[in-house]
């Protein structure tokens, strides 16, 4: 039944903003869906597209890619390129037949704990209602 | 072959509550190249430092996981601590099973599960990581100083003191700050000016202080030890190196009628003027946009006709006046920067029920110290700003624009509650006959001597203070009727008043979203800088090398603000005391034999950190200058030849995660 599934989602977490509010929501002990779980990266612009496209490959049902806010990226403008990136990348999965429902990318600062639970929350639910992933394709 | 031990910590009660720190350590037995794993009570303890060093030799260890906290607390601590038992540094990777997952989950068994899956992932990525070395480059040991208030001054002092070099960028033309502006202090009521100007005084005399007044920060690029910045000095059509600062240009000037910004439009100044007669430079700007004689010669630019003034021009007796002054941009070198850039008060005209700030006799805290300075527009006399009457009934409103989430600011201003305690005490004594009433909703005054003067205030010099915001302020005939509820004693009051005075608070300087993009540096929603750690890192940001003092990370009183500027200039001295820097070796990194040259990492390379070389064959490749490169990765992202890589994050190690996730 698709109310007993728990999806698998896995998160990359810009280093200076999201990992950082992510730590914030621990630290507030603000709880939220324990699914997500995190790798930590530099910049959301250092996330390759081929991350995403792997992640799914090997059985995730979702993918989130948090930065810091426009204008505040750490390197300048490391979440702009995330963001372009992310655009293309939304026009393959069509391709690889994964659900645009499945990825997200959004921005959570070093402040906002809170939020980073609640983006959570919502993608997860998101992804719960969507069901188990098919995988797309067996190698690349 | 990779030799992993897993060392899963408890701390204290804080993972071990709600995750099976023994079960852990054992399921991660059976990951791929584990071959060791413990868990232990508080791992960052010397004693569990120990643990980890002793099992380093024991089982011939050469990756390392430590299991606790997250790597933004503690990686120094474990990096440093397996580097003591020979290791690199680098082969030690943390899993954060705390503010990941021990602090967010209740459910003991969802817990332990996850933080198993947590170090699942680190063991399957420390297996990959590669022995990295740090490489040293110099620092340029100079200070940028941005904000002349008094937490700019004081760590300027404090660095220049200290031998080093020091540059003070104000954006107004004198420095001094809001703490100038104020006419007593609380709780000592020391006069403000008094322990102020001689500050100002001695920065601008310092040897190795250069004062830049009238100027902003443009650009700043660079990393901790080697800033460099790009500094707007605004035109001030004077020439300050003759200028005697003498006061003919200000006191003949013909533009009478500027509303003066030091006097928050409580008082008019001249287009040539200082702010205030101990201003530092004591040398006059022309202020652009209403001086006479600059209007007359755009308009002439323009071909239209305005009459010509030229009056300061005519009297300099040092001919310092300079209509062809322009704005001029200066390129500097600096290797730490201290951001001060302070405050502003809350503008209370988006409040209805206060009257949108139209009523002229509803003034700030603030202005309210403008008419008490004997130095002020009306040389110290409380006077109604409508018609010039002394009030006899004074009421003040605290939490105006603080603590209100209706006006989007929730938080508490820390210092309405004593300058209101201080104006209720310093209008009695300019007139005993005066009534006072203060509507608060708690008394704040926590800090030494604090809540005793607000007690003096109330029994001594009979302020009655009422708990209860105010709903409505209406004129009528000449007075101003205050509407509101007492809530301790659960019934409406109204109270007459000749003046109201709005305790309006503290928020982020205008500007200061602008300033942090620019320096790159990281703030909350309300404009106010993070702090790299909120306790025990207070004055660094989130950029080495760039530390904060004062109001720039939210409201401060003088003290406070004072404290964190000496702090911050510790910080920068400690880092000038280095000769060399280390820097983060984790860059990118180019396999040149299957680089094409196509230089997609150059153009999207943020800090120019990519070169060309030409290989002996004519190949042209690409380079990285791992001095220069900040370690974003976004070159690696960018390469579709996998040429690139970032040490420390690299693709078979963030891939390796992600497969380790989801196999098992």
């Amino acid at each position: 039944m698709t109310s007993e599934f728990e999806p698998r989602i896995v998160g990359f977490l810009c280093n200076w903003c999201s990992y950082a509010g992510a730590d914030l929501a621990g630290t507030s002990r603000t709880s939220y869906a324990p699914n997500i779980r995190i790798i930590r990266v530099p910049c959301s612009g250092r996330v390759d597209p081929l991350f995403i496209a792997k992640a799914f490959q090997e059985g995730a049902d979702g993918v989130m890619v948090l930065g810091c806010h426009p204008g505040d990226c750490h390197y300048v403008e490391g979440n702009y390129h995330a963001r372009r990136r992310f655009a293309v990348m939304h026009r393959l999965l069509d391709y690889l037949g994964v659900d645009k429902g499945r990825v997200m990318l959004e921005w959570v600062s070093a402040s906002e704990g809170a939020r980073f639970a609640r983006v959570v929350n919502e993608f997860t639910d998101q992804v719960r209602q969507l069901g188990p992933a098919k995988r797309p394709v067996h190698s690349f | 072959m990779p030799r992993i031990g897993v060392f899963v910590c408890h701390c204290g009660s804080n993972i071990a509550a709600t995750v099976d720190c023994a079960g852990v350590a054992e399921a991660t037995r059976g990951f791929p190249g584990v071959v060791h794993a413990a868990d232990f009570k508080y791992l960052c303890a010397e004693t569990g430092q120990n643990l980890i060093r002793d099992a380093i030799a024991e089982h011939r260890l050469n990756r390392v996981v430590v299991a606790s906290c997250s790597p933004r607390m503690h990686e120094p601590t474990f990096r440093k601590a397996v580097a003591q038992a020979g290791l690199n540094p680098y082969l030690m990777e943390m899993a954060n099973i705390r503010e990941h997952c021990s602090w967010v989950h209740a459910d003991r068994q969802v817990a332990t599960a996850k933080a198993t899956e947590i170090i699942r992932m680190v063991v399957a990525k420390v297996a990959r990581n590669e022995p990295l070395t740090a490489k040293q480059v110099g620092l340029t040991k100079r200070l940028l100083v941005i904000g002349g208030g008094i937490a700019g001054i004081q760590a300027a002092l404090d660095v220049a003191n200290a031998g080093y070099q020091v540059t003070l960028v104000e954006r107004t033309p004198t420095i001094g700050g809001k703490m100038a502006m104020l006419d007593k202090t609380f709780p000592t009521l020391d006069c403000s000016a008094c322990i102020l100007t001689p500050r100002m005084v001695e920065l601008s005399q310092h040897p190795n202080i250069e004062l830049r007044t009238y100027a902003e920060v443009l650009s700043v690029k660079g990393f901790v030890g080697n800033f460099e910045v790009e500094i707007l000095q605004k035109a001030r059509k004077v020439n300050h190196l003759t200028c005697t600062g003498c006061g003919t240009c200000w006191q003949k000037c013909p533009e009478k009628n500027v509303p003066s910004e030091f006097d928050v439009g409580m008082g008019r100044r001249t287009a040539s003027y200082i702010p205030f007669p101990q201003a530092v430079p004591n040398k006059p700007v022309s202020d652009t946009a209403n001086c006479r004689s600059v209007r007359h010669l755009a308009a002439k630019e323009r071909g239209e006709k305005l009459m010509e003034c030229r009056v300061c021009e005519k009297l300099c007796p040092t001919k310092s006046i300079d209509w062809e002054q322009k704005d001029e941009i200066i390129v500097d070198r600096f290797g730490a920067i201290i951001v001060a850039n302070g405050y502003d008060t809350f503008d209370h005209s988006v409040y209805g029920e206060y009257g949108y700030g139209k009523y002229p006799d509803v003034i700030t805290g603030l202005q309210l110290e403008r008419l008490m300075n004997a130095s002020g527009p009306t040389k110290g006399e409380v006077v109604r700003p409508s018609d010039g009457k002394h009030p006899h009934s004074v009421v003040f409103l605290a939490c105006v624009g603080s603590r209100d989430d209706k006006v989007g600011r929730p938080y508490c201003s820390k210092i309405c509650c004593m300058y209101t305690a201080k104006h209720a005490l310093m209008l009695k004594e300019h007139d005993p006959n005066i009534q006072t009433y203060v509507f608060y909703l708690d008394i704040r005054a926590a800090g030494r001597g604090y809540e005793e003067f607000v007690r003096r205030v109330q029994e001594e010099y009979g302020s009655t203070y009422i708990r209860g915001r105010v709903s409505w302020i209406y004129p009528q005939d000449g007075k101003l009727i205050i509407k509101g509820e007492d809530t301790l004693l659960g019934r409406p009051v109204e109270v007459e008043a000749d003046l109201v005075v709005l305790a309006t608070g503290i928020t982020a300087a205008s500007g200061a979203v602008d300033l942090m993009q620019t320096i790159g540096i990281s703030y909350d929603t309300y404009g106010f800088i993070n702090e790299m750690h909120p306790k025990l890192r207070p004055v660094e940001t989130n950029t080495d090398g760039v530390y904060l003092a004062g109001c720039a990370s939210g409201p401060k009183d003088i003290p406070d603000s004072v404290s964190q500027a000496s702090a911050a200039a510790v910080k920068v001295c400690g880092l000038f005391s280095q000769d060399y820097l280390t820097t983060d070796p984790m860059t990118s990194v180019v396999d040149q034999m299957k680089c094409v040259g196509c230089f997609l990492c150059e153009e999207v390379c943020p800090f120019r950190a990519v070169e060309r070389e030409t290989l002996r064959g004519g190949k042209v490749v690409a380079r990285i200058n791992e001095s220069v490169c900040k370690g974003c990765g976004l070159c690696v992202a960018a390469c579709r030849g996998e040429a690139l890589n970032l040490k420390g994050f690299t693709d078979q190690q963030l891939l390796a995660q992600v497969t380790a996730l989801l196999r098992a």
